[in-house]
């Protein structure tokens, strides 16, 4: 009775889609961990915003939980060494990114110990606020979502951030995933806590926690520990459908409010938070522990499906082992969900704080998808469409690299989620032109950023270039007066020779007294010793300038025989220094 | 007869006046073209155009005195946006001024830079930092790539390297799709 009057209050989005789920595979077995693989990887770039700034040198041993990568900047997060051993290497090394590109890595080889950096709990409930949002930029928590934005910015507990509603999210919509699952059936208590702190720090007065009805373990495990917390706590089971663990959508779900999409959630009053990612700041208030593992689901063809409490930077290949071992007719390894995902550049990718899910693919799993036809304009995907944008006129537009045009059409309001791809009977892999445009339009907009600013250098040193003219000009200008002035004196009587000379008398009078004045002091008074030996220093000082005299006279007469004229050597001999030093 | 030409006069003074006025009062600085033209620019300042930059090549265009495909690190985007701007036809570039080429950044070699200054004097965008008889070297991130510093270089310690693709900077490629040959399936038939 209560689930009907709940669901009564929730909300609907337009759209969304039912894909198969295929969570059953991977949620048999409770979350196991992994042995300490051979080599981490930890690319700096696990995180949205700024590469965080080198802390570590090859050779260095480092401890469990020891500072890596110092966030730099405001959007930044940090790294930290998952276990004690020696970083073997910096360097350029693949990462898990759909270019395939290689990036900055720090590689740490682990020395077995474990060994833990002494870290202390942090007192959330008495310390100043202030303090605490400071000390979380330290952690190098960022939303364990997927998105991975460094959640020290949205935990801004400055007494301005006005959130009263904080949502969070155990949708997990996307198939196949189900590590936000697994953690709130089996570390509920922690996830509840880590609720606490983000509601103490934001100031929130309510929490909604939204779980999709397809998970009825996990919701009545958080409801279970939700009726311990002092705190109003609200699981709100929500109706499956795919894309509701999109944070504006769960929120739409939950509260009916709807973000402008030229705003952000915090200035509706509305924050959201992962699971994982409050599990995580659980972890770090209460043990002081940074983000230094994540739960991974691996499945698909894979012997025995499962999840695993993974070490950052653990090679995706130790992980499908660990899994059994990937069948052999897999022909993929994808990140992250079969709706949103991307396949990985190779196995021996690590696993990073973005890496929810490991899908191995094969054939059977996902069909290599059907050749695209024309559209036929037939707006089943604008039906999908959970954003309620108009996919086919953006698809046109992209297709047609008309950036403009679907700038207009709000293309950077489209979450990727693949809903339109998905319903779409011809088969038009709509998000790939979405993804292109995008990216189109950014790099246009950094290129326009680039020419304005090289504008502004350029008409700079177009009005330097001019006023250093006018001023040369006006120094020839006063030059020419002042001698003709002493030209009319002149006149008066004496020569110009005379003045000359006195003006010459002058001016060596002047450096006189300017040198006598200007003694050094540090050789005055000194001791008999550093008078002597001060005294053998000039005299080496003088043998020195003679020998490089002899030496100097000496090559020049060499190169006169020799009078070889190549322009390189020309060049060197023409500065004193290297020829000297030879 | 006399009214109605009064009417006329007084007509006419009037909307004299009000266009008089409006024209002092809305009275536009610059030339706007010029501005919009020069917006469309890619600003390296290369000169390859034969202007001393892009403003200039800006105001020649405005007044009909340059074409509008003389612009390579501009491409064929520059010129479809240039056309469509001034309501012309499209013009292929001219090879002439050049060939559109990957953007790269000025690199000095520092070993050999001598400390000549030329190339701070040559730099359009005032990238390159350095005194007199002391290494050079380029801000990277203020470089155009518009290439003016290698030609006054005398000892040739500067070269363009490209632009390498990161993560960081890397895009979504334009969806394609390979031509595969036909399913088996229907070769079945004909081996049965």
């Amino acid at each position: 009775m209560s689930a009907i009057t709940q669901l009564s209050r929730l909300f609907k989005f337009n759209g969304g889609v039912h894909p198969p789920e295929n969570k059953l595979q991977s949620c048999a077995l409770p979350i196991r961990r992994l042995p300490l693989p051979a080599k981490l990887v930890l690319p700096l770039r696990q995180h949205v915003g700024n590469l965080p700034k080198l802390r570590v040198a090859v050779g260095e041993r480092v401890l469990k939980g020891q500072l890596l990568a110092e966030a730099e900047g405001t959007i930044s997060a940090a790294v930290h060494a998952p276990t004690s051993g020696i970083i073997a290497s910096i360097g350029e090394a693949l990462i898990p990114h759909p270019s395939g590109l290689p990036d900055m890595c720090i590689t740490l080889e682990p020395d077995g110990a474990d060994e833990w950096l002494p870290h202390a709990p942090l007192d959330w409930r008495h310390a100043d606020k202030q303090q605490l949002t400071e000390s979380l930029r330290s952690s190098g928590i960022v939303g364990l979502g997927g998105a991975a934005f460094p959640s020290h910015i949205k935990l801004r507990a400055d007494g301005t951030s006005g959130i009263d509603t904080l949502v969070i999210n155990g949708a997990e919509c996307e198939p196949y995933i189900t590590c936000d699952d697994m953690l709130m059936r089996e570390r509920a208590e922690e996830v509840v806590r880590g609720i606490e702190i983000a509601y103490y720090l934001l100031g929130a007065k309510q929490c909604l926690i939204g779980i999709e009805d397809n998970k009825p373990e996990a919701a009545a495990a958080m409801r279970a520990a939700c009726d311990k917390s002092e705190y109003p706590l609200q699981v709100i089971v929500v109706p499956t459908i795919y894309p509701s663990g999109d944070a504006r959508r769960l929120i739409h779900v939950l509260t009916g409010r709807e973000i402008p999409s030229f705003k952000r959630s915090t200035d509706m009053g509305i924050q959201c938070f992962n699971v994982g990612t409050v599990q995580a700041i659980y972890r770090y208030f209460q043990f002081g522990e940074p983000t230094l593992s994540r739960i991974v689901t691996v499945t698909g063809n894979v012997a025995q499906a499962g999840n695993f409490d993974v070490l950052l930077g653990t090679p995706v290949t130790a992980l499908l082992d660990a899994a059994g071992g990937a069948l052999p007719d897999t022909n993929d390894y994808l990140m992250g969900g079969p709706m949103m995902g991307f396949s990985l550049p190779s196995a021996e990718v690590p696993v990073t704080k973005a890496t929810n899910c490991i899908i191995a693919g094969a054939p059977k799993l996902f069909p290599e998808p059907e050749p695209a036809m024309p559209c036929i304009r037939c707006a089943r995907c604008a039906d999908a469409c959970p954003v309620n944008l108009q996919p086919q006129e953006l698809y046109w537009f992209a297709k047609s690299s008309n950036l403009e045009k679907a700038r207009d059409y709000k293309l950077f309001d489209c979450i990727e989620c693949g809903c339109c791809s998905y319903v779409c009977p011809s088969h038009i892999p709509l998000v790939q032109y979405y993804r292109f445009a995008k990216s189109e339009i950014i790099s246009q907009d950094r290129a326009k950023q680039a020419a304005d600013v090289a504008r502004e250098r350029n008409e700079f040193r177009l009005m330097r270039i001019e006023r250093e003219k006018q001023e040369r000009a006006q120094k020839h200008a006063q030059k020419a007066a002042g001698a003709k002035t002493e030209g009319s004196a002149a006149a008066d009587g004496k020569t110009l020779e005379d003045a000359k000379k006195a003006a010459i008398e002058a001016a060596v009078a002047r450096a006189q007294v300017q040198k006598a004045a200007v003694e050094p002091k540090n050789v005055s008074d000194l001791p008999p010793a550093v008078q002597s030996e001060i005294a053998e220093i000039d005299a080496r000082r003088s043998d020195a300038a003679l020998e490089v005299e002899k030496m100097q006279l000496k090559k020049t007469i060499d190169t006169n025989s020799v009078a070889d004229g190549k322009g390189n050597e020309a060049v060197s001999q023409a500065s004193p220094e290297p020829t000297a030093e030879k | 007869m006399l009214t109605a030409l009064l009417v006329m006069v007084a007509l006419a003074l009037f909307l004299g006046l009000m266009l008089g006025y409006s024209a002092l009062k809305f009275k536009v600085e610059g030339d706007p073209l010029v501005d919009r033209i020069d917006a469309i620019l890619p600003q390296t300042q290369c000169g390859q155009c034969g202007f001393p930059g892009c403003k200039p090549y800006a105001t020649a265009i405005a007044k009909g005195e340059a074409d509008i495909n003389q612009c390579p690190p501009g491409g064929d985007a520059g010129v479809h946006a240039l056309a469509d701007l001034l309501g012309v036809e499209y013009k292929p570039l001219n090879a002439e001024h050049g060939l559109p080429k990957p953007k790269s950044v000025a690199v000095i070699d520092e070993n050999t830079c001598i400390g000549c200054t030329l190339c701070i004097q040559a730099c359009p965008v005032d990238a390159i930092l350095g005194a007199a008889k002391h290494m050079h070297t380029i801000i990277a991130s203020e470089c155009t790539g518009c290439e003016l510093c290698l030609a006054p270089c005398p000892v040739d310690c500067i070269s363009m390297q490209p632009i390498a693709e990161t993560p960081d900077n890397w895009k979504w490629r334009y969806p394609v799709f390979a031509i595969k040959p036909e399913a088996p399936q229907i070769q079945k038939p004909q081996t049965a």
